[in-house]
């Protein structure tokens, strides 16, 4: 059991390219912490230098007291998971998960009691002397695992553990990895593209782009205070809607509808007075305005033609098109639309597609007008220059959270605090 | 599936080839089995009599080339190998300047016709005491065997994930323990096909093994041969020669059938998701 310190570490490549640049990022002991970001962004470069798979060309990496920069993988006490499993072909389950304690000359009889224990753990128990060759996607999966679980490290490292799984076994492993991961109290960083699994799996969230981390926090701090453009479009799913606005006073100049803004929401864009900004509003802070009731007066109301409804049973996804004169540049937002396809700006007489989550009873239709609601206290400001976020609070960047509920808690407006994010 | 016609013409094919491939061997066999009378009979079949084993076997000259062929190929073999294998591990993992220049000179090496430097060396060799020696002949067949070696193992080096060695590193292998352990016995086909190459080689060669001893102590059985005189000097020892070739044949036959079992497709299934 250790913690992990990255101070300053930059990856350079001799050809002078950049893959991870300056990254500062503190995991506590026994912390879960996940590592995510388009592919391309540094996150699985930054998990093989804390492996010493990668050498770090700058800053200074720390494991429990140690710096290890310059101590072999072997040296590191770390485990690792990869992506591919990474197994023993010609070795039994059995030998895979016992290979290592049997290179640090573990006792026999010891090397059998651990790999029985972590076989149990992992239901492999049957499957101990078979060869990775005929074991199915998730039994490999596992063994990997186990691999790392006999060891008993200091810190368990995971290159994209689930990417190779098919979507249920993913999300059935999910748990899984969670659940170990909470009974063994190791030390992990996780890296994965899915912002789904960063949002379910980790104790914490560093969101990474370009070799740079852009913001650290809770899944929900993410989700609730995106510190810009970038963190906003990424995490969440279906992605935030974005769309030009500008601000007359206590107005907002939507595409759709002048929103009155709220005092908090004042406060935070003051700065942005007069000057083209991009507004950001996550699908389910729209709703079908018949179905609104009490919460109608913080928000604003406004006529949509829908053209398509996605019904999930449970809600329903209305995507609507919008239109604005304004033409909004950001490359944050280029990036994202690369990898993702979400963070389009409508703008230059453009159209924008906007996406709805609203309730199932809502009688929404394909081709028809519906009156929806947004609620303008959720609305997000960024600046377009820098996609710097106007409405973020609190800086946690590269601090692990002190406090359960510190940050914003839940999608309770009131408790949303407003003050403007000090740079 | 295969229509009747398909494998009519298949059949007609495979016997064409088997009939060109094997009917040298039966004969010679059978030529081998022959007694001096019978040599010229044009027969496939005249009786079987081992005759000729027996003059072979009983031929101190025979036995020892044929314990100079399979010490001095089985040495060259390993050495050749071990080099190789470190040396294409090396080509296949790592950058470094002058990996091209290698390479290419490895090829370079292998490109030399054996006869055009099979003079020269016969003069350093006897200069430096190595004619007529077993290092006398391991070294030649060692160095033109090394470039193929090389470009045999490392074809399957490459094949090999690299995460592999990786995921031995972190488990807290040396890099040596990680090739020793992880990836030689995954090459293991590779070894092996790269082993028979070698080792067929240096079986076979004539003009080292011709030009480079003068004696029993060095000479092996394709130079041997060529001085076989059979029982007599004064009747054609065909029957002999034959014997000794089929002898001969015998320990690449069984060589190649011991490994052939080992080179096994699909080794390396299930290490990676597939």
């Amino acid at each position: 059991m250790a913690d992990i310190v990255l101070d300053k570490v930059t990856k350079r490549y001799p050809d002078g390219y950049e893959a991870v640049r300056e990254m500062s990022l503190t995991i506590e002991d026994g912390e879960f912490v996940i590592l995510v970001g388009p592919s391309g962004c540094g996150k699985s470069t930054a998990l093989r230098m804390i492996a010493g798979l990668e050498d770090i060309s700058e800053g200074e990496l720390r494991i429990g007291d140690n710096v290890v920069n310059d101590k072999a993988p072997k040296d590191r006490d770390i485990a690792m998971v990869f992506q591919n499993y990474a197994l023993y072909p010609h070795m039994t389950v059995r030998e895979n998960m016992g290979f290592a304690l049997k290179l640090a000359k573990t006792d026999k009889g010891e090397i059998d009691k651990k790999v029985t224990e972590a076989a149990k753990i992992l239901d492999l128990e049957q499957h101990l002397d078979r060869r990775p060759a005929n074991l199915s996607g998730g039994q490999r999966q596992r063994v990997a695992m186990g691999r790392a679980i006999v060891r008993d490290p200091a810190a368990f490292l995971m290159d994209e553990p689930l990417s190779n799984l098919d979507a249920k076994l993913r999300v059935q492993m999910r748990t899984e990895v969670s659940r170990i991961q909470k009974n063994l109290g190791t030390t992990t960083v996780y890296v994965t593209h899915d912002q789904t699994e960063a949002m379910t799996l980790g104790d914490r969230v560093a969101v990474m782009r370009s070799g740079v981390l852009q913001q650290v926090g809770s899944p929900m701090d993410l989700y609730n205070s995106p510190k810009n453009l970038f963190v906003a479009g990424f995490i969440g799913s279906p992605a935030m809607n974005f769309m030009p606005a500008k601000l007359a006073g206590d107005t907002l100049k939507l595409p759709m509808v002048d929103v009155q803004l709220s005092d908090e929401l004042r406060g935070a864009a003051s700065g942005g007075e007069g000057k083209q900004l991009i507004a950001g509003i996550r699908p389910e802070d729209f709703e079908d305005s018949s179905l609104v009731g009490e919460a109608a007066h913080r928000g604003a109301t406004f006529n949509a033609k829908i053209d398509l409804v996605e019904s999930m049973g449970s809600e329903l996804y209305v995507h609507f098109t919008t239109s604005s004169d304004e033409k909004i540049e950001s490359e944050e937002l280029r990036e994202l639309a690369e990898d993702s396809g979400a963070g389009e700006v409508p703008g230059g007489g453009q159209e924008g597609q906007i996406v709805a989550r609203l309730d199932p009873t809502s009688k929404a239709t394909q081709g028809e007008e519906l009156e929806l609601w947004l609620d303008s206290t959720k609305i997000k400001l960024f600046d377009p220059g820098d996609g710097r976020s106007l409405t973020a609070t609190g800086d946690t960047d590269g601090q692990p959270v002190a406090t359960e509920g510190q940050g914003p808690a839940g999608r309770d407006p009131a408790s949303e605090p407003g003050e403007q994010r000090d740079e | 599936m295969h229509t009747a016609r398909e494998r009519v013409l298949w059949s007609i094919g495979i016997l064409v080839v088997l009939l060109y491939a094997l009917i040298p061997v039966v004969w010679i066999t059978s030529l081998s089995l022959k007694t001096p009378d019978q040599v010229g009979d044009k027969k496939f079949f005249s009786g079987i009599s081992f005759e000729n084993y027996e003059v072979v076997f009983s031929d101190d000259t025979f036995i020892a080339a044929l314990i100079n062929s399979l010490g001095i190929a089985a040495i060259a073999t390993l050495i050749s190998i071990v080099l190789a294998a470190m040396a294409a591990y090396a080509l296949s993992r790592l950058e470094f300047a002058g990996k091209a220049v290698i390479l290419s000179g490895a090829l370079a090496v292998a490109m030399f016709p054996p006869i055009s430097v099979v003079g020269s060396l016969f003069d350093m060799w006897r200069a430096i005491g190595l004619y007529d020696t077993w290092p006398g002949l391991i070294i030649p067949y060692m160095t033109f065997t090394l470039p193929l070696a090389i470009y045999t193992l490392s074809a399957f080096f490459r094949e090999i994930p690299w995460e592999l060695e990786q995921a031995a590193q972190v488990d807290g292998a040396t890099p040596f323990q990680a090739f020793r352990k992880i990836i030689v016995p995954l090459a293991a086909p590779g070894v092996f096909t790269a082993s028979i190459l070698v080792f067929i080689f240096a079986w076979n060669d004539f003009i080292f093994a011709n030009t480079l001893t003068s004696t029993d102590a060095a000479r092996t059985v394709p130079a041997a041969l060529a001085f076989f005189t059979g029982a007599s000097q004064f009747e054609q020892p065909i029957g002999a020669v034959s014997a000794a070739a089929v002898v001969v044949t015998v320990p690449i036959i069984i060589m190649v059938l011991i490994f052939q079992r080992r080179i096994v497709a699909g080794l390396t299934a299930g290490a990676v998701k597939g």
